[in-house]
C-alpha cells in the first residue's frame, strides 16, 4: 500500500529518517495481530495511528521499540536497530498501565524519565532533577511535583507521563493514547505540546482512538488494521474510502486466516 | 534483684513481663513501646499455662522470670543468637516484604515459602545434620523450582497466576511434609530438630545459623541499595523500565532470589507457616503509613526488626513455644495500630477528619445565619445578638452563645457586651460572604442551566455550598454570565462586600472568585 509520502521519504538520505520498519509482523499466542508492516517516518513527523479496536495500533508502537517479541521483520530507529538508540526514544505508556497507587511522588516518576541516560547503578545527579522540574513546569505540574500520585486526577496524570517523556529528552516519540480520558484543558495542552516538539524536529508515534479529532490534531496519520491501510499527509489519507477500508469489515479474510493459523495451533 | 519481689501471683508475674517488653522496646521506637508491652501482656494472658499456674506454683514463675532474666542479660550465647537472627530476618523479611507488596506479588511469596520445604528436608537429608549451608542451598534451590514451575504452569497453559501458584504452594509443600516425616521415623530423627521448620524455633538458631544470616541479609540490603532505582521503576512501570533498555525480567528474577534468600533465613524461626505473614505484614503497616517507596521499606524493615526481637523474646519465655506465631502476632499488632491510627489512612484519622469537617459546616452554617441577621435588617447598625442569631436558626440562645465561642476560636467573629453581640472580622465577613455566594450561586446554577425549579434547589445548596471550590465557583459565575440575584430575587454578595471587611450598605456585583479558596 504506498502512500505519497513513503515515497517521498525513502528518496531522502537515511538521516532524516527517524522510523522505518520493514515487513513487520507480530503474533500474540501465535495468533497474528500484525502482518508484513511496511512503514518509514521521515523526522519531524507527528503522526496519528488510528484504526478500529483490536487493529494493532499499541501493538506496533510497542513492537517498534522492542517490548514485545516480533515474527518477522525489523525495526531501525535513526537508521540504527533499535536495541542502539534506546536514549533517542521516548514512551508514554497507556495511562491504566501503572497502579497510581503505588508509592512515588510526581517527581520520582519524572524522574524515572532519566533513567535511560544513567544506565544501570547510577543515581539521578542535580541536574537531573533540573531537567524533571523543567519537564513539570512545561505541563504546568510543577506545584504537584511532591504530592504522591493517587492524589491526581486524569488530565494530571497524563501531563505527569509526558512530563516524564520530555524529561528523556529523545527525538522519536511513542505514545500510547495520551489523549484518553483527560480534560479538556489537558487535551488542549497535550496537542499544543505536541505541535512543539514537532516544532523542534522531533518525530511523534500517537496512537489515537477518536477519528474527528485525529484530522484536527495530527499532519500525519497512519491507518491501520492489522496491516497499513495507509499512511500520508492527513488530508490526503482521510478521505472515505480509506477510512471504509480501516475500519469497514473487508478485512475478515485477513482475520478469518490468523483465526484458522491459531486453530491449527 | 527487684524481680524476685513480685514473685507473687500470676497478676504480678503478667505485668512485669510487660514491663519488661516495654523497656526493650523503648530503645528502639518509644511511641511503640506501649503496644509492645499491652501486647505481650495479652500473650500472656493467653497462655494456656497461666490457667494452671497457680497449682504448678512456684516452679513455672521462677522459669518464667529467669527465662526473661537470661534474656535481658544476653549472657546466654544462644540467647544472643536468637535475638539477633530474630532481627535480622525481621530486616530481611521487611525489605523484601516492601517490593512484593507494592509489586502485589503477596501470594507468590506464600508459594515460595511453601515451596522450599522439600529443599530443607533434602538438604538435611544431605549429610544427615542440620548444616546450614546445605539447607539454604537445598531451600533456595527449591524455591526457585517453585518459581519456575509457577511460571511454566502460567505461560503454556490457560490457567491464571492464582491458580498455579495454589498448585504449586500445596505439592511442594505436600512433598516436604512427607520427606519431613520421613526423616523423623529414622533412627536420631526425632531429634533433628527438622520439625521446627514448620512452626519455628528461634532458639534453635545456632552460630552457623546467624553468620549465614548476616551474609544473607547483607546482601539484600547492598542490592537493594545498588539497584532501588531498577527495582522502583520495575515495580512501578515494567512496560517503561523495558523501553529504556532496563533488564526487567533479569531484576524480577533477581528480586525473587532475594525474596527466597528472605524465605530461607526466616526459616528457622519463623517456619514454613507462616514466612509469608513476615514478608507481607511489617509491609503492609508501612504501606498504610507512608506514600513514599523508601520510606515504606525503612519502616517495613523496623517493624519487621521489632516483630522479630518480640517474637525471639515472648517464645523464649517458655520451652517449646513457637516463634514463628509469636513473631506474626507481634508484627500483626503493628498492623493493626496502624490500620486505627495511621495519620493519613487510618481509621480514627478518617473518623477524625470526618468530624472536624462536620464542625466547620457547623461554623459556616453559623456564619451564613449572622449574614442573614444583617441582610435582613439591611446592613444597617453592627453586631448581631445572641437572641437573634438564636431567632434566625430556630435554637436557643444557649445554643447560640456555644456557636458564637466557636466562631471567636477560630477568629471569625469578635464577642461585645457581654458576649451577647457577634461581630463579625474580616475574615469572618469573607467567610459568611462566600457561603452565601456559594450557595446562591448554585441554587441560580440549578434553577438556570439545569432547569430544575426554584423551590426545589434550597437543600440542594445547603449541602453544595460548603464543598465549592474556587475554581468552580468561577466556572458557575461564567456559566451564569455575572449574575447578581438569585432565584428567589436575593442579590448575591460579590467582590465588592467582600472588600469592604464590615457589612456593606448592600452588596455589589461584578465579582471573580474570592481572592482565597474557601
Amino acid at each position: 500500500m504506498p502512500s505519497p509520502e513513503n515515497k517521498v521519504a525513502t528518496d531522502n538520505p537515511g538521516s532524516d529518517i527517524s522510523l522505518e520498519i520493514h515487513d513487520l509482523t507480530v503474533a500474540y499466542h501465535k495468533k497474528p495481530v500484525l502482518w508484513g508492516i511496511d512503514l518509514v517516518v521521515p523526522r519531524g513527523k507527528l503522526v496519528g495511528i488510528v484504526g478500529p479496536n483490536g487493529a494493532g495500533k499499541s501493538t506496533l508502537i510497542k513492537a517498534a521499540m522492542g517490548l514485545l517479541p516480533i515474527s518477522s521483520g525489523w525495526v531501525k530507529v535513526f537508521g540504527e536497530p533499535v536495541k542502539k538508540n534506546l536514549t533517542r526514544i521516548g514512551y508514554v505508556p497507556q495511562r491504566e498501565s501503572v497502579d497510581w497507587d503505588f508509592p512515588v511522588s510526581v517527581m520520582d516518576v519524572v524522574l524515572m524519565g532519566r533513567y535511560g541516560h544513567l544506565g544501570l547503578l547510577r543515581r539521578p545527579s542535580k541536574q537531573d532533577r533540573d531537567i524533571a522540574r523543567e519537564c513539570l513546569d512545561k505541563v504546568k505540574m510543577l506545584p504537584y511535583a511532591n504530592r504522591q500520585i493517587s492524589n491526581l486526577s486524569g488530565g494530571q496524570q497524563q501531563r505527569v507521563f509526558l512530563a516524564r517523556a520530555l524529561a528523556q529528552e529523545s527525538d522519536l516519540y511513542f505514545m500510547d493514547e495520551p489523549f484518553a480520558g483527560v480534560d479538556a484543558a489537558t487535551e488542549a495542552a497535550i496537542v499544543e505540546l505536541l505541535h512543539e516538539l514537532k516544532s523542534r524536529g522531533k518525530t511523534l508515534m500517537v496512537v489515537h482512538h477518536d477519528l474527528p479529532t485525529a484530522r484536527r490534531y495530527f499532519d500525519s496519520l497512519l491507518l491501520l488494521n492489522m496491516r497499513v491501510v495507509a499512511f500520508g499527509p492527513t488530508d490526503q489519507v482521510f478521505t472515505h474510502d480509506l477510512l471504509q477500508s480501516t475500519y469497514g469489515g473487508r478485512l475478515t479474510i485477513l482475520s478469518e486466516v490468523a483465526e484458522a493459523v491459531r486453530a491449527k495451533e | 534483684m527487684e524481680l524476685e519481689k513480685h514473685m507473687g501471683g500470676t497478676r504480678n508475674r503478667q505485668t512485669m513481663t510487660a514491663n519488661l517488653g516495654a523497656h526493650a522496646m523503648r530503645a528502639e521506637r518509644a511511641p511503640l513501646s506501649h503496644v509492645f508491652s499491652l501486647l505481650s501482656l495479652l500473650l500472656c494472658l493467653l497462655c494456656p499455662s497461666s490457667g494452671h499456674a497457680a497449682r504448678i506454683g512456684d516452679l513455672v514463675e521462677t522459669d518464667l522470670a529467669e527465662q526473661a532474666l537470661r534474656f535481658f542479660t544476653f549472657q546466654d550465647p544462644a540467647v544472643r543468637y536468637a535475638l539477633l537472627g530474630s532481627m535480622l530476618l525481621g530486616i530481611t523479611c521487611g525489605l523484601l516484604g516492601g517490593f512484593i507488596v507494592v509489586r502485589k506479588m503477596a501470594l507468590v511469596g506464600d508459594a515460595l515459602s511453601h515451596a522450599v520445604l522439600p529443599g530443607v528436608a533434602l538438604g538435611f537429608l544431605w549429610n544427615m545434620s542440620k548444616d546450614p549451608v546445605a539447607i539454604f542451598v537445598g531451600a533456595v534451590l527449591a524455591g526457585l523450582l517453585g518459581a519456575a514451575a509457577v511460571h511454566l504452569i502460567k505461560h503454556t497453559t490457560r490457567l491464571k497466576e492464582d491458580t498455579a501458584l495454589g498448585l504449586v504452594l500445596a505439592s511442594f509443600f505436600a512433598v516436604g511434609i512427607c520427606l519431613v516425616t520421613m526423616i523423623q521415623r529414622l533412627p536420631n530423627g526425632n531429634k533433628s530438630g527438622i520439625d521446627k521448620f514448620l512452626f519455628g524455633q528461634a532458639a534453635a538458631i545456632g552460630e552457623g545459623d546467624v553468620k549465614l544470616m548476616l551474609v544473607a541479609t547483607g546482601l539484600a540490603v547492598l542490592m537493594i541499595l545498588l539497584f532501588y532505582k531498577e527495582f522502583l521503576v520495575t515495580s512501578f512501570d515494567a512496560g517503561f523500565a523495558r523501553s529504556v533498555g532496563f533488564p526487567v525480567q533479569a531484576i524480577h528474577y533477581g528480586l525473587m532470589l532475594l525474596l527466597a534468600f528472605a524465605v530461607v533465613i526466616a526459616l528457622q524461626a519463623v517456619g514454613v507457616v507462616l514466612v509469608s505473614a513476615m514478608l507481607i505484614t511489617p509491609a503492609a503497616a508501612a504501606y498504610l503509613l507512608t506514600d513514599r517507596m523508601h520510606r515504606l521499606l525503612a519502616l517495613a524493615a523496623l517493624f519487621g526488626l521489632c516483630a522479630g526481637a518480640l517474637g525471639a523474646f515472648l517464645s523464649f519465655l517458655r520451652p517449646n513455644l513457637p516463634t514463628g506465631p509469636l513473631m506474626v502476632l507481634a508484627a500483626t499488632a503493628v498492623f493493626v495500630l496502624a490500620f486505627l491510627f495511621g495519620p493519613r489512612h487510618g481509621v480514627v484519622a478518617r473518623w477524625w477528619r470526618r468530624r472536624s469537617g462536620a464542625a466547620r459546616i457547623q461554623r459556616e452554617n453559623t456564619l451564613k445565619a449572622v449574614y442573614h441577621v444583617l441582610e435582613a435588617r439591611e446592613f444597617k447598625g453592627e453586631g448581631v445578638s445572641l437572641r437573634e442569631l438564636a431567632e434566625r436558626r430556630r435554637e436557643t440562645v444557649e445554643d447560640a452563645r456555644q456557636q458564637a465561642v466557636e466562631l471567636r476560636r477560630h477568629d471569625f467573629a469578635t464577642l461585645q457586651q457581654d458576649g451577647n453581640a457577634i461581630y463579625l472580622t474580616p475574615e469572618g465577613w469573607q467567610r459568611a460572604c462566600a457561603i452565601v455566594r456559594n450557595h446562591r450561586l448554585w441554587e441560580l446554577y440549578l434553577t438556570n442551566a439545569a432547569h430544575i425549579a426554584a423551590d426545589h434547589v434550597h437543600e440542594d445548596a445547603e449541602k453544595i455550598e460548603h464543598v465549592l471550590g474556587e475554581e468552580v465557583v468561577r466556572l458557575i459565575e461564567k456559566r451564569l454570565n455575572y449574575a447578581t440575584h438569585d432565584p428567589h430575587g436575593r442579590a448575591i454578595p460579590g467582590l465588592a462586600d467582600l472588600r469592604r471587611g464590615e457589612a456593606p450598605a448592600s452588596p455589589l456585583p461584578g465579582a471573580t472568585g474570592y481572592g482565597r479558596s474557601t
